[in-house]
């Protein structure tokens, strides 16, 4: 048992450093912004601060004063990453409100989105997967996996428009996009978990035909085991391991998605403000919304390792 | 016994999956893209940036074999100026990557020590991000100009190289034929070239593959998001995005850059051979 308690804090401090180099790359990246927009800092704050027609060379100085904008420019980066260590974002340079506050709303639809694009990619796969793994080199296998090596190249955001033109604008079954309700979440989903599912029906499947060619289940068979038992309490459980590890190597795919699949569904998440902010310039929420889609991904990362040793015993033991 | 074994057939355990149709397919259809990209535009001879406001959404005819945009501009001149565009950026970057990436991976496992782990940290660092999360920074920085697209797409596709080459010339350099070598006084570059080049070729090569796709999905994706190329450019991703409002009145408008980006890249994966990866 120490040893397992030993394993998860291993665990829990690779995440940890992770997430320390998630912040320091974004805050670097963000300040390099910052650096390269155009004009005096000085003035472009004294402006924010006492408003276009009220401001003048004075209060530019004493802002540049005050805030140490006539430092080097590492001097500076030290405290602006000094700020982000204590979780200072600042304000939204276009809204005015606090970076916490907009990002808190929006991280719970985006969070939505991500659950459902996960239901919706297991949905798929499980079944798929499996049926497939029963019967490998089956007719079924051969089109499924035709299917998803097509599926697989089939970016995001180009199904996404593809799924609105045909769902939501032929056929009319679903709104095109905002949200006002859970049926808003159907489409970007799907869009989502077609992708994730389109390389991980594949590996529910070999994950299945190793399980069903393995000793074990010969032996579970032989000794009297009804074949629908045997998947049930073997097979499946065995085959469940490489699959949630699975999950793990497509977080990456899943944060992008959310990124680029809530921009074409107009899904009030993250992703949607952090490519606005780009596009109006907004560092402080360009900073926050990436931070936060960074360390989201180390966060769901971390819960599928826990998971991985909660699945499989032997990790629990070593 | 085992020794001859090992030195007959030094670590040879690629094991790809034999689907010579779909990669002589693809291989194909990345060589007629490569062609098209190159020749097309001064074939057609059209201005892909020409406007004609008497001709928009027109269906394709004659003058115009794919139709045109809302604003009277020849897709096809477009469409061919996009693949332009993406290709040679795809191309541009999986060099910038793949080079230093292979050449990192080798001195890492050569050298290993500090030298290994300073490079390791440097690549777990880049991976500590969603790759597009990271373009999508770096594209921000300057937002419109290529040039931060493109570097933001070398330096996370780098990774993949290094550590590809890094655990394959690990494997390599500690096998006995290659001890063998050494032991006969043959020097570094005859190791190279008789021993890490060939064993780890093909799996760069699907690794370069997949990485172009990568890279023609993130310009078209930031492309579509406002984020990355900008309009007028003609690029797929600001194409679909251009057209969207108008799928009522020309819905094969908006289907055509998709379709262009879905078969680049099913052939960039065809071509190497499918689904999985090395």
């Amino acid at each position: 048992m120490a040893h397992y308690f030993k394993s998860v804090l291993t665990v829990l401090a690779a995440r940890g450093l992770q997430a320390i180099i998630v912040s320091v790359i974004v805050g670097i990246v963000s300040f390099a912004m910052m650096q390269a927009l155009p004009g005096d800092a000085a003035f472009r704050i004294a402006a924010g601060r006492y408003g276009y027609d009220m401001m003048d060379a004075a209060a530019a100085e004493a802002v540049r004063l005050e805030l140490g904008l006539d430092a080097p420019w590492f001097v500076q980066l030290w405290g602006w990453l000094g700020q982000l260590a204590q979780f200072d974002l600042g304000n939204s340079l276009v809204y005015g409100t606090p970076v916490v506050d907009e990002i808190a709303t929006q991280l719970g639809y985006s969070l939505l989105l991500a659950g459902g694009a996960v239901a919706a990619s297991l949905m798929i796969a499980l079944p798929v997967g499996i049926a497939t793994g029963l019967n490998p080199n089956s007719l079924l296998d051969r089109i499924c996996m035709g299917l998803s090596i097509f599926l697989r190249a089939v970016p995001a955001f180009a199904l996404g428009v593809v799924l609105v033109l045909i769902f939501a604008v032929q056929l009319k079954l679903f709104p095109v996009a905002g949200f006002r309700g859970i049926e808003n979440l159907i489409l970007p989903s799907f869009t989502l978990g077609i992708g994730l599912a389109a390389v991980s029906n594949r590996v529910v499947r070999d994950a299945v035909v190793d399980a069903m060619n393995s000793d074990w289940q010969l032996f579970a068979r032989t000794k009297g085991l009804s074949a629908r038992l045997t998947l049930t309490r073997h097979v499946l459980r065995n085959a469940a391991l490489p699959v949630v590890t699975y999950v793990g190597v497509q977080l990456a795919y899943l944060i992008e998605g959310v990124v680029i699949v809530e921009t074409v569904f107009a899904w009030p998440g993250i992703g949607h403000a952090l490519v606005h902010a780009i596009f109006g310039r907004d560092i402080a929420m360009v900073q926050g919304t990436a931070l936060t889609l960074g360390l989201l991904y180390v966060a769901l990362n971390l819960c599928v390792d826990l998971a991985c040793r909660g699945i499989d015993p032997r990790e629990r033991a070593l | 016994m085992q020794q001859t074994n090992a030195i007959q057939s030094p670590h040879a355990q690629t094991r790809l999956p034999k689907q010579p149709i779909a990669k002589v397919l693809g291989f194909g259809l990345v060589t007629g893209l490569a062609i098209a990209a190159i020749g097309g535009p001064d074939l057609i001879g059209v201005d892909p940036a020409k406007q004609s406001l008497l001709a928009t959404l027109s269906p394709p005819s004659l003058t115009h074999p794919l139709g045109t945009d809302h604003l009277g501009r020849d897709m096809a001149a477009r469409l061919l100026s996009g693949a332009q565009l993406s290709l040679s950026l795809a191309l541009l970057s999986v060099l910038t990557a793949g080079l230093p990436g292979t050449i990192l991976g080798v001195t890492s496992a050569w050298f290993g020590g500090w030298t290994d782990r300073l490079l390791g940290a440097f690549a777990d660092a880049v991976l500590a991000m969603p790759g597009l999360l990271l373009v999508l920074m770096l594209a921000a920085i300057a937002p419109g100009s290529w040039w931060a697209l493109y570097a933001g797409i070398s330096l996370t596709l780098w990774v993949e190289y290094f550590r590809y080459t890094r655990q394959r010339a690990r494997i390599i350099l500690a096998d006995p034929s290659v001890e063998a070598s050494r032991l006969l006084g043959l020097g570094p570059w005859l190791l190279v070239r008789r021993h890490l080049i060939p064993e780890i070729g093909p799996g760069l090569l699907t690794i370069a593959a997949f990485g172009a796709a990568t890279a023609v999905t993130a310009v078209a994706a930031l492309g579509f998001v406002n984020v990355g190329v900008r309009p007028p450019t003609a690029e797929w991703g600001v194409m679909m995005t251009e057209l969207l409002p108008y799928w009522r009145e020309a819905p094969f408008l908006i289907l055509q850059p998709v379709a262009c980006l879905v078969i680049t890249v099913l052939a960039l994966h065809l071509s190497v051979g499918g689904l999985r990866r090395s």
